[in-house]
């Protein structure tokens, strides 16, 4: 039901909210004109005319200045014109109050909604709401989802790999919390990786991690053997307290990503973290800017992955 | 006389045609630029014939089509790739068909994204009419009289050999 939301009567993308339920050909339209979206940020001339006269509001209520500038330089790139609004959660009743505020937002002739809220569903609830003609992108709900993230992260492995055909792909470390990880696993399994992996603690697994289609590993050794592509994790310092962990050391020492433990890999296997990095707990700075690692590549990715997805939803 | 019993030439000989006509004109600061997916089929036959290595790039006109806002991107958006510095070049830009001038209004709007090119000419394979822009081709395979409800549609094999398609639109 969530789902279809997302698209239009005749199978178009008109909302981003979830990987979960989109059919492998959008994702592949979505990868395919983003890597021509690339070849623009490379010339003189940065920006496209695609969006010109559109209004993009990126509406954040929970902060995340890196994910709120790329889609600023993402809309801006192609000509849209931007208006970032940080909204303090707390300060506001949830329901009726975030519709409230989208209303307002929508008599001012918004055109699409980037959406972050730490509420799971906010996106999708936005978007049961808005006008016809307005679109929705999430850009991150609650432990929910962060779909843009999840297709920066595809593009990047298909870029360095070219295909999921054949690919062991790792989710390392917080999957309980993170957003991003069950959009990399919907990605991962709609588009054809045979062996997806998740490698943590029991203690940061969901528990319905049975459900998701993905081998469990709470060993780096064995979890990392042969693998292809290296997906790590946040851990959000936040967590480290109360019983799910005994400390950011002990984390590192089991499962934080040093050189040693990434020989258990394929030779050319490639490292992601979808930033911002805890160097020395989840990652050994070793490993973070070592020749396998395509980190930076991911964020020259992201931008390109966002004018993509919007420009599509325009366009629909 | 209907348009579609004319006898068609065949593109290879409407290539060789363009490639006379060009070969006066070729210099060292001279690129080709064509446009998916006829113009650059167009232009690697008239690159071969030429027999000159001259500078190519290719172009995806579907970020600035003045159609976006009705019809949306287009599904597959192939890459644009410009390997040469656009800055003070002579540009000559391809395609197969010229029909309302559209496609060559926005090739011409992201060729300057890449820079100032010292100039840009026009080679299509073949001009069918229609205009709805002041855009005039400096190099013509053919001319062809097409009904409003006709298109012509360059196609190519898998062996890479070219045909013309003539559709009905419905």
């Amino acid at each position: 039901m969530k789902n279809n939301l997302q698209l239009t009567e005749d199978g178009r993308l008109k909302h981003l909210l979830s990987l979960d339920g989109l059919p492998a050909r959008i994702l592949t339209q979505i990868l395919d004109t983003a890597a021509s979206f690339v070849a623009v940020g490379e010339r003189e001339v940065k920006s496209v005319p695609l969006l010109r006269g559109k209004a993009v509001f990126n509406i954040f209520f929970e902060n995340s200045t890196r994910t709120r500038t790329t889609f600023e330089i993402a809309a801006k790139r192609l000509s849209a014109d931007v208006v970032n609004l940080n909204i303090n959660a707390s300060s506001q009743s949830k329901g009726e109050t975030l519709l409230d505020t989208v209303a307002n937002l929508s008599a001012m002739h918004a055109d699409m909604f980037v959406v972050r809220h730490a509420a799971a569903g906010a996106a999708h609830l936005i978007a049961r709401h808005v006008a016809p003609h307005i679109s929705v992108v999430n850009a991150g709900d609650g432990r929910c989802a962060h779909p843009t993230q999840g297709l920066l992260d595809m593009f990047t492995i298909r870029h360095f790999k070219g295909d999921f055909h054949n690919l062991r792909v790792a989710i390392v470390g917080d999957v309980l919390h993170s957003r991003v990880a069950r959009s990399q696993i919907h990605g991962l399994t709609t588009l054809g990786c045979p062996e997806v992996r998740v490698i943590a603690p029991k203690t940061l697994l969901p528990r319905d991690v049975g459900n998701l289609g993905v081998h469990v590993h709470h060993n780096m050794e064995q979890g990392l053997k042969d693998v292809d592509v290296v997906m790590m994790l946040r851990l959000q310092n936040e967590r480290m307290q109360g019983a799910r962990l005994p400390s950011a050391g002990e984390f590192y020492k089991h499962w934080g990503l040093t050189t040693e433990k990434l020989r258990h890999a394929k030779p050319d296997a490639i490292v992601m973290h979808p930033g911002p990095m805890n160097r020395g707990v989840e990652i050994d700075s070793e490993v973070a800017d070592g020749p396998q690692s395509v980190i930076l590549a991911q964020v020259t990715f992201g931008i390109a992955v966002r004018m993509a997805v919007m420009s599509i939803l325009a366009g629909n | 006389m209907s348009p579609t019993t004319m006898p068609l030439p065949t593109p290879e000989q409407l290539i060789a045609r363009l490639a006379d006509q060009l070969s006066p004109t070729l210099g060292p600061d001279l690129a080709l630029v064509g446009i998916h997916t006829g113009g650059v089929w167009v232009m690697d036959a008239l690159a071969e014939r030429l027999g000159r290595d001259l500078p190519r790039g290719v172009l995806d006109i579907s970020f600035y089509r003045d159609d976006f806002s009705r019809i949306g991107l287009h599904p597959q958006v192939k890459p644009s790739d410009i390997p040469f510095d656009m800055e003070d070049r002579r540009v000559l830009l391809i395609d197969d068909v010229l029909h309302t001038g559209r496609t060559i209004r926005a090739a011409m709007n992201i060729l300057f994204d890449y820079g100032r090119p010292a100039s840009i000419r026009l080679a299509v394979l073949v001009d069918r009419g229609g205009r709805e822009m002041p855009i005039c081709p400096d190099f013509v395979g053919a001319h062809l009289e097409l009904a409003e409800h006709e298109n012509i549609a360059l196609i190519r094999a898998e062996d890479g050999a070219l045909d013309f398609k003539i559709n009905q639109r419905a």
